[in-house]
Protein backbone atom coordinates (compact mmCIF):
# COMPACT_ATOMS: atom_id res chain seq x y z
CA UNK A 1 0.00 0.00 0.00
CA UNK A 2 1.74 3.17 -1.25
CA UNK A 3 0.07 5.15 1.55
CA UNK A 4 1.09 3.68 3.89
CA UNK A 5 5.16 4.87 2.95
CA UNK A 6 7.56 6.26 5.22
CA UNK A 7 6.87 9.96 5.27
CA UNK A 8 3.25 9.83 4.32
CA UNK A 9 0.26 10.98 6.36
CA UNK A 10 -2.64 9.17 6.80
CA UNK A 11 -6.24 10.69 6.44
CA UNK A 12 -7.14 13.07 9.19
CA UNK A 13 -9.90 12.04 11.31
CA UNK A 14 -11.86 15.30 12.63
CA UNK A 15 -14.94 14.39 14.89
CA UNK A 16 -17.18 16.81 17.30
CA UNK A 17 -18.07 14.21 20.32
CA UNK A 18 -21.65 15.10 20.95
CA UNK A 19 -23.18 16.11 24.73
CA UNK A 20 -24.29 12.79 25.64
CA UNK A 21 -21.16 10.60 23.81
CA UNK A 22 -19.72 9.77 27.31
CA UNK A 23 -23.14 7.99 28.46
CA UNK A 24 -23.01 5.83 25.85
CA UNK A 25 -19.39 5.03 26.01
CA UNK A 26 -19.73 3.89 29.41
CA UNK A 27 -22.58 2.04 28.26
CA UNK A 28 -20.74 0.00 25.61
CA UNK A 29 -17.71 -0.28 27.61
CA UNK A 30 -18.67 -0.38 31.41
CA UNK A 31 -16.62 2.64 32.60
CA UNK A 32 -19.32 4.34 34.65
CA UNK A 33 -16.46 6.58 36.65
CA UNK A 34 -18.66 9.54 38.41
CA UNK A 35 -16.00 11.89 36.58
CA UNK A 36 -17.30 10.97 32.69
CA UNK A 37 -20.94 11.51 34.02
CA UNK A 38 -21.33 13.96 36.33
CA UNK A 39 -20.34 17.28 35.94
CA UNK A 40 -20.48 18.59 39.79
CA UNK A 41 -18.73 15.34 40.55
CA UNK A 42 -16.17 16.45 38.16
CA UNK A 43 -15.37 19.85 38.95
CA UNK A 44 -15.15 18.28 42.92
CA UNK A 45 -11.96 16.97 42.29
CA UNK A 46 -11.02 19.57 40.58
CA UNK A 47 -11.54 18.51 36.49
CA UNK A 48 -13.02 21.19 34.28
CA UNK A 49 -16.09 18.94 33.88
CA UNK A 50 -17.22 15.75 32.56
CA UNK A 51 -14.35 14.55 30.66
CA UNK A 52 -14.14 12.21 27.95
CA UNK A 53 -12.80 8.38 28.88
CA UNK A 54 -9.47 7.99 27.62
CA UNK A 55 -9.94 5.10 26.09
CA UNK A 56 -12.79 6.45 23.72
CA UNK A 57 -10.20 9.19 22.70
CA UNK A 58 -7.68 5.72 21.77
CA UNK A 59 -10.16 4.70 19.83
CA UNK A 60 -10.47 7.96 17.48
CA UNK A 61 -6.96 7.00 17.12
CA UNK A 62 -7.47 3.14 16.61
CA UNK A 63 -10.67 3.96 13.95
CA UNK A 64 -8.28 6.15 12.01
CA UNK A 65 -5.90 4.06 11.76
CA UNK A 66 -8.22 1.12 10.52
CA UNK A 67 -9.40 3.00 8.40
CA UNK A 68 -6.29 4.26 6.63
CA UNK A 69 -4.79 0.64 6.88
CA UNK A 70 -7.75 -1.50 5.42
CA UNK A 71 -9.91 -2.77 8.03
CA UNK A 72 -9.23 -3.86 11.65
CA UNK A 73 -7.15 -6.67 11.24
CA UNK A 74 -4.60 -4.76 9.78
CA UNK A 75 -4.03 -2.77 14.08
CA UNK A 76 -1.96 -4.68 15.53
CA UNK A 77 -0.29 -2.00 18.19
CA UNK A 78 -1.31 0.95 19.68
CA UNK A 79 0.15 2.76 22.50
CA UNK A 80 -0.89 6.12 23.86
CA UNK A 81 -0.17 8.34 26.68
CA UNK A 82 -3.06 10.96 27.82
CA UNK A 83 -1.83 14.32 28.03
CA UNK A 84 -4.24 16.13 29.48
CA UNK A 85 -8.67 15.82 29.71
CA UNK A 86 -10.68 16.23 26.73
CA UNK A 87 -14.48 17.37 26.96
CA UNK A 88 -17.34 16.50 25.25
CA UNK A 89 -18.88 18.79 22.34
CA UNK A 90 -15.32 19.97 20.91
CA UNK A 91 -13.81 18.73 17.99
CA UNK A 92 -10.93 16.09 18.49
CA UNK A 93 -8.61 15.48 15.15
CA UNK A 94 -6.46 12.84 14.69
CA UNK A 95 -3.47 13.41 12.79
CA UNK A 96 -1.21 10.48 12.08
CA UNK A 97 2.43 9.92 9.71
CA UNK A 98 3.96 7.06 8.84
CA UNK A 99 7.86 7.22 10.41
CA UNK A 100 8.83 3.72 8.60
CA UNK A 101 8.25 0.78 7.59
CA UNK A 102 9.87 -2.47 9.56
CA UNK A 103 8.97 -5.92 9.52
CA UNK A 104 5.91 -6.01 7.15
CA UNK A 105 4.33 -2.69 9.22
CA UNK A 106 3.88 0.42 9.06
CA UNK A 107 5.00 2.51 11.77
CA UNK A 108 2.82 5.01 12.40
CA UNK A 109 2.87 8.51 15.11
CA UNK A 110 -0.31 10.01 15.95
CA UNK A 111 -1.67 12.99 17.94
CA UNK A 112 -4.85 13.59 19.11
CA UNK A 113 -5.75 17.46 19.03
CA UNK A 114 -8.66 19.32 20.98
CA UNK A 115 -8.83 23.08 21.17
CA UNK A 116 -5.37 23.57 19.55
CA UNK A 117 -3.96 21.32 22.94
CA UNK A 118 -2.45 17.65 22.50
CA UNK A 119 -4.74 15.14 24.78
CA UNK A 120 -2.71 12.50 23.43
CA UNK A 121 0.38 12.97 21.82
CA UNK A 122 2.85 10.31 20.70
CA UNK A 123 0.79 8.10 20.29
CA UNK A 124 2.80 4.77 17.92
CA UNK A 125 0.59 2.57 16.05
CA UNK A 126 2.11 -0.92 13.90
CA UNK A 127 0.34 -1.15 10.62
CA UNK A 128 0.57 -4.84 8.96
CA UNK A 129 1.03 -3.88 5.71
CA UNK B 1 -0.44 -9.58 42.79
CA UNK B 2 -2.42 -11.80 40.23
CA UNK B 3 -6.47 -12.21 40.36
CA UNK B 4 -9.01 -14.04 38.77
CA UNK B 5 -9.45 -15.62 35.04
CA UNK B 6 -12.19 -13.30 33.46
CA UNK B 7 -14.34 -14.89 31.28
CA UNK B 8 -16.40 -13.08 28.79
CA UNK B 9 -18.55 -14.16 26.05
CA UNK B 10 -18.48 -11.63 22.87
CA UNK B 11 -22.30 -10.94 21.81
CA UNK B 12 -23.25 -9.74 18.25
CA UNK B 13 -25.07 -6.72 19.81
CA UNK B 14 -22.52 -6.06 22.40
CA UNK B 15 -20.37 -5.51 19.28
CA UNK B 16 -22.43 -3.34 17.76
CA UNK B 17 -22.95 -1.14 20.63
CA UNK B 18 -19.35 -0.70 21.16
CA UNK B 19 -18.68 -0.16 17.69
CA UNK B 20 -21.61 3.20 17.39
CA UNK B 21 -20.47 4.43 20.25
CA UNK B 22 -16.77 5.17 18.69
CA UNK B 23 -18.41 6.09 15.54
CA UNK B 24 -17.19 2.86 13.74
CA UNK B 25 -18.40 2.73 9.99
CA UNK B 26 -16.91 -0.42 8.76
CA UNK B 27 -19.60 -2.82 8.09
CA UNK B 28 -17.72 -6.10 9.43
CA UNK B 29 -18.85 -4.58 13.00
CA UNK B 30 -22.24 -3.91 11.97
CA UNK B 31 -23.57 -5.48 9.05
CA UNK B 32 -23.74 -9.54 9.53
CA UNK B 33 -23.95 -10.68 6.11
CA UNK B 34 -21.19 -8.22 5.10
CA UNK B 35 -18.70 -9.63 7.20
CA UNK B 36 -19.90 -13.44 6.41
CA UNK B 37 -19.00 -12.11 2.77
CA UNK B 38 -15.76 -11.25 4.33
CA UNK B 39 -15.10 -14.90 5.76
CA UNK B 40 -15.69 -14.33 9.35
CA UNK B 41 -18.49 -16.60 10.78
CA UNK B 42 -19.80 -13.40 12.64
CA UNK B 43 -19.45 -9.58 13.54
CA UNK B 44 -15.76 -8.70 13.74
CA UNK B 45 -15.15 -6.54 16.89
CA UNK B 46 -12.95 -3.64 16.49
CA UNK B 47 -9.58 -3.90 18.14
CA UNK B 48 -10.62 -1.39 20.77
CA UNK B 49 -13.40 -3.83 21.75
CA UNK B 50 -10.50 -5.40 24.05
CA UNK B 51 -11.47 -2.63 26.72
CA UNK B 52 -14.65 -4.90 27.26
CA UNK B 53 -13.96 -7.89 27.35
CA UNK B 54 -10.46 -7.13 29.04
CA UNK B 55 -11.40 -3.91 30.70
CA UNK B 56 -13.61 -5.70 33.41
CA UNK B 57 -11.14 -7.24 34.57
CA UNK B 58 -8.98 -4.14 34.83
CA UNK B 59 -11.89 -2.58 36.69
CA UNK B 60 -11.81 -5.59 38.85
CA UNK B 61 -8.46 -5.38 40.13
CA UNK B 62 -8.09 -1.42 40.48
CA UNK B 63 -11.00 -2.14 43.02
CA UNK B 64 -8.85 -5.21 44.84
CA UNK B 65 -9.52 -3.72 48.22
CA UNK B 66 -5.56 -4.63 49.11
CA UNK B 67 -4.55 -1.83 46.82
CA UNK B 68 -6.63 0.79 48.49
CA UNK B 69 -6.76 2.85 45.13
CA UNK B 70 -8.36 6.28 45.43
CA UNK B 71 -10.78 5.73 42.39
CA UNK B 72 -12.11 9.37 42.50
CA UNK B 73 -8.79 10.75 42.03
CA UNK B 74 -7.65 7.83 39.66
CA UNK B 75 -6.78 9.12 35.83
CA UNK B 76 -6.25 6.88 32.64
CA UNK B 77 -2.43 8.05 31.92
CA UNK B 78 -1.63 5.31 29.76
CA UNK B 79 -2.77 2.71 27.54
CA UNK B 80 -0.77 -0.11 25.01
CA UNK B 81 -2.74 -3.01 23.03
CA UNK B 82 -1.04 -5.50 20.69
CA UNK B 83 -3.32 -7.57 18.76
CA UNK B 84 -3.47 -11.76 17.41
CA UNK B 85 -5.86 -12.95 16.29
CA UNK B 86 -9.55 -11.19 15.41
CA UNK B 87 -12.46 -11.56 18.19
CA UNK B 88 -15.75 -12.32 16.30
CA UNK B 89 -18.90 -12.48 18.15
CA UNK B 90 -19.47 -15.69 19.78
CA UNK B 91 -15.79 -15.83 20.82
CA UNK B 92 -15.37 -16.75 24.59
CA UNK B 93 -12.36 -14.38 25.67
CA UNK B 94 -10.23 -15.48 28.83
CA UNK B 95 -8.21 -12.99 30.27
CA UNK B 96 -5.98 -13.20 32.96
CA UNK B 97 -4.76 -9.71 34.66
CA UNK B 98 -1.75 -9.01 36.85
CA UNK B 99 -0.47 -5.61 38.91
CA UNK B 100 3.03 -5.26 37.02
CA UNK B 101 4.44 -2.34 38.68
CA UNK B 102 3.76 0.31 41.50
CA UNK B 103 5.55 3.75 41.49
CA UNK B 104 5.40 7.20 42.96
CA UNK B 105 6.39 10.25 41.24
CA UNK B 106 5.40 13.84 42.24
CA UNK B 107 3.18 13.16 44.62
CA UNK B 108 0.79 10.65 42.26
CA UNK B 109 1.04 6.77 42.46
CA UNK B 110 1.33 5.49 39.21
CA UNK B 111 -0.03 1.78 38.47
CA UNK B 112 0.75 -0.37 35.80
CA UNK B 113 -1.59 -3.81 34.85
CA UNK B 114 -0.84 -6.13 32.34
CA UNK B 115 -3.02 -8.40 30.67
CA UNK B 116 -3.42 -11.54 28.62
CA UNK B 117 -6.53 -12.49 26.78
CA UNK B 118 -7.04 -15.40 24.70
CA UNK B 119 -10.04 -17.15 22.79
CA UNK B 120 -11.62 -20.50 23.36
CA UNK B 121 -9.11 -21.81 20.61
CA UNK B 122 -5.95 -20.59 23.28
CA UNK B 123 -4.82 -17.89 20.66
CA UNK B 124 -4.04 -14.91 21.93
CA UNK B 125 -6.76 -11.31 21.09
CA UNK B 126 -4.71 -9.25 22.73
CA UNK B 127 -1.96 -8.08 25.24
CA UNK B 128 -2.54 -4.76 26.79
CA UNK B 129 -0.73 -2.98 29.25
CA UNK B 130 -2.69 -0.42 31.52
CA UNK B 131 -1.30 2.78 33.54
CA UNK B 132 -3.14 5.01 35.89
CA UNK B 133 -2.49 7.32 38.12
CA UNK B 134 -3.59 8.77 41.61
CA UNK B 135 -3.78 12.52 42.54
CA UNK B 136 -3.41 13.35 45.96
CA UNK B 137 -6.57 14.69 47.82
CA UNK B 138 -6.32 18.54 48.19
Amino acid sequence: MSELESGSELPRLAVTPDRYVTYRYAGASGDFNPIHLDDEFARSVGLPGRILHGLYTMALIARAQTEAAGGPGRLKRLAVQFRGPALPEHEITVSSSVTEQRDGRAIVTATATQQGKAVVRGATAELEL
Amino acid sequence: MAFPLHSYAVGREKVREYARAVGETDPLHLDLEAARAAGHPDLVAPPMFAVVYAGAAFERAMREPELRIDLAMLLHSGQEFEWGELVIAGDEIATRIELADVSERLGMRFYAFTSVSTNQRGEQVCRGTWTVLVRPRA
